[in-house]
């Protein structure tokens, strides 16, 4: 008998489709809903927010998103993966079961709590015991900005979860977990692999990273022939259709819209990658040169070949630390000489800042319809002598406050002392924002120790 | 004769830190050498001169027909630091693919 496992992405980030996860459960048969929540950033606004209110400091749109599917999950036993629990799993589970219990499923389900990637309260003493946390991209030790660390959270991968499974959840609620281990999990789990067997790993993790990012896998922001991309507003969120031996299908629900086949998984294969033989997850090194793809039928491609090494004996912490302030205004400039205006309008502010001796990290022009995205690259567009329309865009960045809320005062001046022909300011004045940052680092594996809890609703 | 990349090759970017990532793929198997010939880290580096404050690093997926380039520097700091309209990276697909190159017939 061969088994399949198919596992369905229903959220590629906080802030995902919301109808998603209820077409995956209900638009054909599936075993493990999978949903990632988590961003490089996204730990140190749920820090903030459960130092604010201790039962909050988790992705709180997975609760009635959860609500809605819970009854459909429990009649056709699907499991779900996710890590909504920030930095609060348990408090997230606690809603997560109050809203089962609120439909009458006492009883009848099981969820599984991942922790122990949280290491702010550790901080101190795992610096003081030697581990630098340098970070990745600029080599600079923690201590630099330990004073300002808001967040810190060990990258676990998809063994506390094959736990939790093991236990009998039906729901597994994670914090800091891998994207790639939320869907190599249920595969371990399904089909028992060792966890030395680094192909399996491996093939796990490639199948986790094509759906970690939801429709972009299915037809969503592809570029190659996206006219004839079929009914995008119906679009069908990947499934992987997994074997035992390593090789799975990327499919989605008959009747859906988008479209899933070689080039556009292979978009979303290259999206986000380093070097692509050794793609660095808590559970293996995995080597994206191996994957083969065939189009074994429309809208479904199968992927085999895939090789792996050995894992790492460090896991990734992300850190997110307070690092200054910032603001970006705007203003639209119209025809006649709609950039030359913009352009007078941004010379006359720098000017303005110049004189009033704000000190600025950094000052950011961009003339969005002109060259904000592809910047001297655009240089055609900049010739167009009839451009009908220039939003000047114009940011600045401090260390401090003070110069950035300055900042923001000197942008609607410019509608009555500045260039003509000049609108679009209904938003009012731009709001400064405080900057969090993000502090890759690595830590030894053997000082991280994931934990599972289970409970009953 | 020269080439628009966009002709020959669809892309994807995104971000890690301040790092962008461009991978860019032959639309047929068979372009798959010409990019490999011609569209070189220094051809990279060249054609986004600045735009980024650091080097080009190439990866070539011959299994994928694909290249993958990481252009560091690209992003202003990257994420939450960064003043750009794309802090992440999105489009530096695009940005690439209005590179030419020599080809012949």
């Amino acid at each position: 008998m061969t088994k399949v496992v198919r596992i369905a992405a229903g959220q590629g980030f906080w802030g995902d489709w919301l109808e998603a996860p209820y077409r995956q459960v209900t638009g054909g048969p599936i075993d493990y809903l999978m949903m990632d929540y988590l961003a490089e950033v996204t730990m140190s606004i749920m820090q903030k927010q459960k130092s604010r209110d201790p039962s909050l400091g988790y992705a709180t749109d997975f609760i009635p998103l959860m609500q809605r599917i819970l009854p459909v999950l429990a009649q056709r036993k699907i499991k779900v993966t996710a890590n909504a629990g920030g930095v609060n799993p348990s408090a997230c589970a606690a809603a997560v079961a109050a809203a089962a219990r609120g439909l009458g499923l006492q009883g009848k389900l099981k969820i599984g709590i991942v922790t122990g990637d949280n290491l702010l309260d550790r901080l101190d003493g795992l610096l003081a015991r030697g581990h630098a946390l340098t970070n990745l991209d600029t080599g600079r030790p923690l201590r630099d900005v330990r004073d300002r660390v808001l967040s810190a959270n060990a990258y676990l991968g998809a063994w506390p979860i094959v736990d939790a499974l093991r236990q009998g959840a039906d729901i597994v609620i994670t914090g800091r977990v891998t994207d790639t281990g939320l869907t190599l999990a249920p595969l371990i789990q399904s089909f028992d692999w060792r966890p030395d067997a680094w192909d399996r790993m491996a093939a796990g993790t490639v199948a986790g990273h094509i759906i970690e990012c939801g429709a972009q896998a299915s037809g969503g922001n592809r570029l190659l022939d996206w006219q004839r991309v079929p009914d995008l507003a119906n679009v069908g969120y990947p499934i992987v259709e997994a074997h035992a031996d390593g090789s799975f299908e990327i499919v989605k629900h008959p009747g859906t819209g988008g479209r899933i086949d070689v080039p556009g998984v292979t978009e979303q294969l290259v999206y986000e990658m380093g070097d692509p033989a050794a793609y660095i997850t808590p559970d293996c090194v995995a080597d994206f040169t191996t994957i083969q793809l065939r189009q074994v039928r429309k809208d479904r491609v199968r992927v085999s070949g895939v090789r792996g090494k050995p894992a790492t004996d460090k896991l990734k912490v992300s850190i997110a630390y307070s690092y200054g302030y910032k603001a970006v205004g705007t203003l639209v400039y119209s025809w006649p000489d709609a950039l030359a205006k913009a352009e007078a309008a941004d010379r006359l502010l720098r000017q303005r800042l110049k004189d009033l001796k704000l000190s600025f990290e950094a000052i950011h022009t961009e003339f969005v319809g002109v060259d904000a995205t592809h910047g001297p690259l655009a240089r055609k567009a900049r010739q167009a002598d009839d451009i009908p329309e220039v939003q000047l865009r114009i940011g600045v960045r401090a260390r401090d406050q003070d110069p950035v809320d300055r900042f923001t005062r000197e942008i609607a001046p410019l509608i009555l002392n500045g260039p003509p022909s000049v609108t679009g300011f209904a938003g009012g004045r731009p709001k400064p924002e405080e900057i969090v940052a993000y502090w890759p680092a690595l830590i030894d594996k053997q000082v991280v120790k994931p934990m599972v809890e289970m409970l009953a609703v | 004769m020269k080439k628009q990349l966009l002709a020959i090759a669809h892309a994807r970017s995104g971000d890690k830190g301040d790092t962008a990532n461009v991978g860019l793929i032959a639309k047929r198997p068979k372009d798959y050498p010409l990019l490999v010939k011609h569209v070189t880290a220094a051809r990279v580096a060249r054609h986004f001169k600045g735009m980024i404050t650091g080097k080009v690093e190439r990866f070539e997926l011959p299994n994928l027909h694909a290249l993958n380039f990481l252009l560091h520097g690209a992003l202003d700091g990257g994420g939450t630091i960064s003043l750009k309209t794309d802090a992440q990276g999105k489009v530096f697909s695009t940005a690439l693919l209005r590179m030419e190159i020599e080809v012949s017939r």
